[in-house]
């Protein structure tokens, strides 16, 4: 009986050990960039110092996006709050009520136009201090200036792990194993939380990208969009004028008869081979 | 003041970016009046430099540097430029460059530009041309910290010899907490990266399975190519993620970017745009790459990829 009865002790300490050592909610920051689908034309407008947006249709950056679906896997399976981020004006809250539609908690936008990386950096990191997030998920880069520098900007301002190129992420605890891709396969790594990850297609597939169906819509209407005013910073890259590049002559045709026409052109003319 | 160039090394043998961002550092010091000094990180012979008028070489050796960490060999980079005064710091658009660049800029309080494609139009403000909205245009970006950073998009600068006499002087910083620690490396050996090539061959929809690709990994083969392929083919899984080359995949800037079947939809145009010289080959001569393209052949890939490999052998026979 004695025994019984410590054993039901022990079992009872046992189990109030696990109960306070129980993870607390992972919070997540995925930060969002506002860019032109990839299919756009791209124009300059202003003598060719602006970007010309007419007509031109924005979506969530897509390194971004499959990041942000990593988080929605956080979240459903971990429990994780999953708050977006994007440093720009207005005209991009759509492009943050798309992400909470697909299942972001809340968004927050810096109320600043995105001039540099630098800057962007600096807006993040703030908001990332103040937030106190675990786990900041971005993009390796936005298709539109590909600058490639945000995320590991965050992670030195705020003092986290940075993996880029990320293409595998799991997280239990405190720790981090992630994948990288690097020039001519992955490398294999493990890390800890506060962890900044530069994103890219990998972390989920194609087919995990989520179209968000009416009840997302719906919901993402009384979800928290809050609008924060930006840090004093200093662009340190200014983005001077922009050129498109030159039109392309036509092409020659070689007939597949003659491939050997075709060795040495690209042997004498282009001189490749 | 010397101009301060990461000379990137693999096992020990610099890769051949490394001589390319030296030859773009001499250009810079050349514009700016002053010499180039090139960080090696566990590089066994660093005399090659010499070709590339580096006039003197930090010359690192330590165990804890073996495996790539951003943040060690940003300490490393920084200690590097700061022991030299350095006003530019030229890197590459590497993978692990690209990785270790925001910590090199935060850690000086130096303005980055990636992708650059040119050396600078100007020196004061220091403007540089770099390649922006997936290569579908080209930004001039003014950089205003004193500490300027140029990234160097791959095979844009090319190899400029120019003999110096160059002088070694062992480098000891100090490594920080690593942070991230790398558990395993899978990679290929013995095959050529999408980064480092010069000539890329890649596929598409076109090959109808991916049991078709003996003949382009043996055209890759002949031509020292490295091989891609296009979104649909790594989606349908057919090939690895590792080789989709496009706007969401990897980007292109071979001298020569050969595809096949591949119809070229923007985004894998804008992908490649970077390349040099391009050829199609493709049965539809309405696909939307032949626009893009430089040389073109209007055929069934199952008939001109055999005959090309052919045709190609005996021309390297002859070279």
């Amino acid at each position: 009986m004695h025994s019984i009865f410590r054993n039901k002790i022990i079992n009872f300490v046992a189990t109030k050990k696990i109960d306070t050592q129980k993870p607390i909610k992972m919070k997540i920051l995925v930060c969002i960039s506002h860019v032109p689908d990839t299919t756009s034309k791209i124009n300059f407008s202003d003598n060719d110092t602006k970007f010309d947006t007419n007509g031109v249709q924005f979506v969530i950056n897509p390194n971004d996006e499959f990041g942000l679906t990593r988080a929605m896997w956080f979240k459903e399976k971990q429990g994780a709050h999953v708050t977006v981020v994007n440093v720009g004006g207005s005209e991009t809250e759509p492009t943050l009520r798309k992400a909470l539609a697909i299942g972001a908690d809340a968004a927050i936008r810096v109320n600043t136009p995105a001039t540099d990386g630098f800057s962007v950096a600096k807006q993040l990191a703030n908001i990332v201090k103040d937030g106190g997030y675990d786990l900041i998920i971005a993009g390796r880069e936005s298709i539109d200036y590909n600058g490639g520098m945000v995320p590991g900007m965050v992670a030195a301002l705020v003092g986290a792990n940075f993996v880029n190129n990320c293409i595998s992420l799991e997280v239990e605890g405190t720790s981090a194993k992630a994948i990288r891709e690097i020039d001519g396969g992955k490398e294999t790594v493990s890390t800890s939380l506060p962890l900044v990850i530069g994103g890219q297609k990998g972390l989920v597939e194609e087919s995990d990208l989520r179209i968000p169906n009416m009840r997302g819509i719906m919901m993402a209407r009384q979800k928290p969009l809050t609008v924060v005013e930006p840090i004093v910073t200093n662009a340190e890259t200014t983005s001077v004028s922009f050129e498109k590049p030159a039109p392309k002559g036509a092409v020659t045709l070689v007939s597949p008869e003659n491939l050997d026409e075709l060795i040495n052109l690209l042997h004498n003319e282009a001189k490749v081979i | 003041m010397s101009v301060l160039v990461y000379t990137e090394s693999e096992q020990g043998t610099f890769k051949k970016v490394a001589f390319e961002v030296a030859s773009y550092a001499k250009a810079v010091a050349n514009q700016l009046g002053t010499t180039v000094t090139a960080i090696a990180i566990n590089t066994n012979d660093t005399s090659a430099l010499g070709n590339y008028g580096v006039d003197k070489v930090l010359n690192v050796k330590n165990t804890q540097l073996d495996k790539f960490n951003a943040n060690a060999y940003a300490a490393v980079i920084n200690q590097a430029a700061e022991s030299e005064g350095s006003k530019v710091v030229v890197i590459s658009s590497s993978a692990n460059c690209k990785y270790l660049a925001p910590f090199i800029a935060i850690g000086l309080n130096a303005g980055y530009a990636s992708n650059v494609v040119a050396q600078p139009s100007s020196t004061s403000p220091f403007i540089v041309k770099r390649s922006a909205f997936t290569n579908k245009a080209f930004e001039n970006t003014q950089i205003n910290t004193d500490i300027k950073i140029i990234g160097v998009s791959n095979n844009s600068f090319g190899l400029v010899e120019s003999t110096s006499s160059v002088s070694t002087e062992d480098f000891s910083p100090s490594i920080p907490e690593l942070g991230v620690t790398v558990d395993s490396v899978d990679k290929a050996a013995n095959t050529v990266t999408i980064a480092d090539a010069e000539i890329v061959v890649s596929a598409g929809r076109g090959l109808k399975g991916p049991e078709n690709w003996g003949m382009i990994e043996e055209l890759a083969n002949v031509l020292g190519a490295a091989t891609a392929c296009s979104k649909p083919v790594s989606d349908l899984g057919w090939r690895p993620h590792s080789e989709h080359v496009g706007q969401t995949g990897k980007p292109v800037a071979s001298n020569l970017y050969i595809a096949v079947g591949i119809s070229g939809a923007i985004q894998h145009l804008a992908g490649i745009n970077a390349s040099k010289v391009k050829v199609v080959i493709n049965t539809d001569p309405e696909a939307p790459f032949f626009k893009a393209a430089d040389y073109g052949v209007v055929g069934d890939a199952f008939e001109v990829v055999p005959k090309l490999i052919e045709k190609l052998k005996v021309f390297k026979a002859q070279q």
